[in-house]
């Protein structure tokens, strides 16, 4: 067993409109920032696992993603394991 | 007969006392039921009130799913027990599965608590028996995050089995087709985000909140 750092992004699905992150972008062009498009707000959440090896830390922390971190009806995810 | 209903408390639910008191004054036996109970003592009717389950971390609902009571609410609802969610208890039913979709932050980001209409969509329902056609109900909402949303096959599939309950009359939410509370296929479980809890009194505003409550005993009742 080795310690294993998972982080995961939880965010807003493709084509599912984020009230948030329309928000922010009407909000840049008041502090003078142009060219920024396509803002998305979502979760990091970071956690730690014990488990045989990088494969079965991912594969353990996308089912708790899967089940728990992200709502699948409008939320997707990603996860990046780091050894400890 | 009395017909016997629970109303879960979560921790952060705010919405029991009230929902206990209008049944109550509807004739219904009413017990509070803590989220660590498994077992719904024999309750007819099992009602999720509002409130902010588990503080509402990570997302509505997401926790209190997990709840040790909401198995026992997941079989009473699969053997077709009749089981209401209002508000926050929308947001839980989504999240356990006894409901498909999800709940979204309110288009405009406000959290909103005002009157509003919903038109009585499905007469059909156990929840709805006492309605009347083409009734509107005038009733309070109180959220943040009541925009209902879910895909394109699961829209036409509430459409296609007369599941779509409850429509606003003006949407406030950004709620996908003005959708304010649904039942699942079967139609013993009721998902809305206005509180009829609150409008069971005209000093209070509205009576109309009893058009569903009642309806729901009633259909207990018929079910006894």
């Amino acid at each position: 067993m080795s310690r294993y750092l998972a982080k995961v992004d939880v965010m807003p699905k493709d084509g599912i409109s984020d009230p948030q992150g329309q928000t922010i972008e009407r909000a840049l062009p008041a502090l003078g920032l142009q060219g920024i498009s396509s803002v998305r707000v979502g979760k990091s959440i970071s956690l730690q696992i014990d488990a045989a090896d990088e494969g079965d830390a991912r594969r353990r922390v996308s089912e708790v993603c899967s089940r728990l971190l992200a709502n699948p009806v409008i939320e997707s995810f990603h996860v990046v394991v780091l050894p400890l | 007969m009395t017909v016997r209903a629970a109303v879960v408390v979560f921790p952060g639910t705010n919405c029991e006392r009230d929902c206990a008191l209008v049944l109550e004054r509807l004739g219904a036996g009413v017990e509070l039921l803590w989220h660590t109970e498994s077992d719904l003592h024999g309750a007819d009717i099992v009602v999720l009130p509002g409130g902010f389950a588990h503080g509402d971390y990570l997302r509505t609902g997401a926790i209190a799913r997990f709840s040790p009571v909401m198995d026992a609410v997941t079989t009473h609802a699969r053997s077709g027990g009749l089981v209401i969610g209002i508000c926050n208890g929308f947001q839980v039913l989504c999240e356990a599965g006894l409901l498909p979709g999800a709940l979204r932050k309110n288009r405009g980001l406000s959290f909103l608590c005002r009157w509003i209409e919903v038109r009585v969509c499905n007469y059909g329902t156990p929840f709805t028996g006492r309605a009347e056609q083409g009734q509107t109900l005038r009733l309070p909402i109180n959220h943040f995050e009541g925009g209902y949303y879910c895909d394109d096959s699961t829209l036409a599939e509430l459409q296609e089995n007369g599941q779509v309950t409850l429509r606003y009359e003006d949407n406030p939410n950004g709620s996908l087709e003005d959708i304010a509370g649904i039942t699942n296929a079967a139609g013993n479980v009721l998902g809305l985000m206005p509180h009829p809890e609150r409008a069971c009194e005209a000093l209070l505003g509205s009576e109309d909140g009893v058009v569903l409550l009642a309806s729901m005993i009633d259909s207990a009742l018929q079910a006894a």
